[in-house]
């Protein structure tokens, strides 16, 4: 591995590299003390420091808690950058092997990312779940990549970054992704085609002619200031920004109402059948009685009829008090959390239809889909299930063309704001949908 | 408010309490519920839970020496050593206020002359900017003095249990403990190898005599 390939876009410290090259280096301190508070140039962390007598300089340091797991950042730690040349990308970077055809609403998508690419533009592409986004970067990726470019898809989680690794690897096969996530082999691999967790965007510095966001709407990202900076450290100053997402937050949707924001909106699903739309219904204190009457009955009117479901809890400890009760209608009915051990294999037990029910928290909101399913959400009043939320997991029924509709229940102890916002907008998407003839009827 | 140092989430404290000069957990109740005190009868050496107090197996083994006991703190479960791994591999310094409290009741306790951080290696040191033993005395706003120093060696963490009891002497005397008890507060207690060489050493100082304190105790 050459200098330039190992150390390009890159900004590191001592402990990440062998060697350093005895040319086309610059360096800067690794924290940053404006008037003696310190700002932590790789994270932008202002507020969570400690410091401590340091054996290395002898000094008394201060150290940046805030991106310690990717190794420490001292007062005393330098951050190093490539500035020669950049390495030569594949003769073939940027050949296309995808053989699909686009809808209408991915083609006019397709074509406005391509755009920004070339132009170095931001853009969004707000796409309904089940519209096929990913497909729409494929022609802007190409000619980036074709004309000596570097691309980054970044998300918030991993499972993400590793769903899309060989859908891309496949399609361009010339030019291999970088996979980076927390513990990914490919640490240290050069590619201009990098997918990364927005967390690992922290390592670059003015590295990408093109970043793509995706899920841009999703926890961490939307909380996480830091790594909004990690964003924009990434790419270059003159770059184009790409964000992907199925429900921006309500900032972005009026900007895009009122023409304030670059974007294309694609409102229908691939399959041309309208969005389910969610239903609700009253079921009293679920928190008391964690299984209200009326959804008990209609679990198992449903799992009776050998309907699948997928069944949203607020929080873990009333989901788990609530699966043996559902349990009694079928024992082979699960629950899954965010630090489940078995979430893996529960959700590949749920897509092999091993699984008649599965009870989950808003970890498979996103990304997950399984075909045929039922949605409902128990609680859907309380404040986790924000209007971008409930719309997500709405999002996950109907997804197969073998399955288009689906029934999806919000049921409530008292129906908020972001339970008839969502609803709008899912009503919303439809009548934009028929309206430009992307629905069949 | 105060953050907990683990989790970021907000560590409660009784409102009257701070009246009394209480100060703020570090930790939040949900972190702090997963370090488990021990208790319970133990080896009266090495402080190792056992049925029924008395010395364990491995401390009879031992034979005679300076060192007179271990106490330590903690179970090592996974709480614990991802605690310590971030202290210690980290970096993370400021962990260890977390048992600022325990480590000052426990050096009261132990009624000793003189205490003494247990040194690392020159190279270790410089890799890891502060040594993890010296971090837990100064958090507990005690001092300690320099008695011996150490040798360059290898990674004590990625040797056997067998080739770490018949470890080699690197700690050397620097200063002076004649006729003194010597407290020596490290992190972890597992063999009990290191703690016997570095109270070898001790006494080559002139020391009379060796306990040490851990905040966990690992191995079964
Ligand atoms: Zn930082
Ligand atoms: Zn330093
Ligand atoms: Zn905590
Ligand atoms: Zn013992």
């Amino acid at each position: 591995m050459t200098h330039a390939s190992f150390f390009a876009g890159r900004e590191l410290i001592d402990e990440e590299f062998k060697t350093l090259p005895d040319e086309h280096i610059a360096t800067r301190p690794a924290i940053h003390f404006d008037g003696g508070q310190p700002r932590c140039n790789r994270c932008n962390n202002t507020t969570n420091f400690a410091s401590h007598p340091c054996a290395r300089c002898g000094n008394i340091c201060t150290y940046c808690r805030n991106c310690i797991e990717m190794g420490k950042i001292s007062s005393c730690t330098t951050l190093y950058t490539w500035i020669g040349p950049p390495p030569e990308h594949h003769e073939n970077a940027g050949t296309l092997h995808w053989t699909g055809t686009l809808s209408a609403g991915q083609k006019t998508a397709s074509s406005n990312v391509e755009r920004a690419i070339c132009h170095s533009s931001e853009h969004l592409v707000w796409a309904v779940a089940g519209a096929g986004k990913t497909e729409v970067l494929f022609q802007g990726i190409a000619s980036a990549l074709f004309a000596g470019k570097r691309v980054c898809i970044a998300a918030p989680r991993s499972d993400v970054v590793r769903e899309l690794a060989p859908r891309l690897t496949t399609v361009f096969p010339d030019t291999p992704p970088a996979v980076l996530y927390g513990g990914s082999p490919d640490r240290n691999t050069y590619s201009p085609l990098v997918i990364a967790t927005t967390h690992q965007l922290y390592r670059f510095y003015h590295a990408f002619d093109v970043l793509i966001v995706d899920e841009v709407d999703a926890y961490p990202y939307t909380f996480d200031r830091s790594l909004q900076f990690a964003v924009q450290k990434a790419r270059k100053p003159e770059s184009a920004l790409i964000y992907l997402t199925a429900t921006p937050h309500a900032e972005w949707q009026s900007e895009v109402k009122k023409g304030k924001r670059e974007a294309t909106l694609i409102p229908a699903r691939y399959h041309r059948h309208p969005l389910p739309v969610p239903k609700t219904e009253w079921c009293g204190n679920w928190k008391k009685t964690n299984v209200p009457k009326n959804v008990l009955l209609w679990v198992k009117t449903k799992v009776e009829e050998g309907q699948r479901l997928l069944i949203f809890y607020s929080h873990i400890d009333t989901m788990e008090k609530a699966l043996p009760l559902f349990k009694e209608i079928d024992l082979r009915i699960e629950s899954v959390h965010a630090a489940d051990p078995l979430r893996k294999e529960k959700v590949a037990a749920m897509r092999r239809q091993e699984i008649p029910v599965l009870l989950s928290t808003t970890i498979l909101e996103r990304g997950v889909t399984f075909p045929g399913i039922d949605v409902a959400v128990i609680g859907a009043e309380d404040a986790v299930f924000t209007e971008s939320a409930l719309v997500q997991l709405a999002g996950r029924a109907g997804r197969s063309a073998d399955y288009p509709t689906g029934e999806i229940l919000f049921f409530h102890y008292g129906k908020t704001d972001a339970m008839m916002k969502a609803i709008r907008q899912i009503n919303e998407m439809n009548r934009l949908g028929i309206e430009r003839g992307l629905i069949d009827r | 408010m105060k953050l907990c140092l683990l989790c970021e989430n907000e560590t409660e404290i009784e409102s009257w309490l701070p009246f009394f000069g209480a100060k703020a957990p570090r930790l939040c109740p949900k972190c702090l519920e997963k370090l488990v005190k021990i208790t319970g009868p133990s080896c009266r050496l090495c402080s190792r839970p056992m049925e029924e107090s008395g010395i364990c197996s491995d401390c009879e083994g031992w034979g005679e020496s300076v060192f007179v006991s271990n106490q330590s703190l903690y179970v090592y479960n996974e709480a614990m050593q991802s605690i310590i791994a971030r202290f210690k591999y980290r970096g993370d310094y400021v962990l260890a206020s977390i048992f600022a409290d325990d480590v000052r009741r426990m050096t009261l306790a132990a009624a000793c002359d003189l205490i003494c951080a247990v040194p690392l290696p020159p190279t270790r040191l410089a890799e890891r900017r502060f040594n993890q033993s010296e971090a837990l005395i100064e958090a507990a706003g005690l001092a300690h003095v320099s008695l011996i120093s150490r040798s360059e060696s290898d990674k004590q963490s990625k040797k056997s249990r067998m080739e770490r009891v018949n470890a080699t002497q690197t700690f050397y005397p620097i200063g002076d403990a004649a006729g003194k008890s010597v407290l020596v507060i490290d992190d972890i207690y597992t063999t009990g190898a290191t703690i016997r060489l570095v109270a070898k050493a001790l006494m080559e100082a002139g020391a009379s005599s060796v306990k040490s304190i851990t905040i966990a105790r690992s191995g079964s």
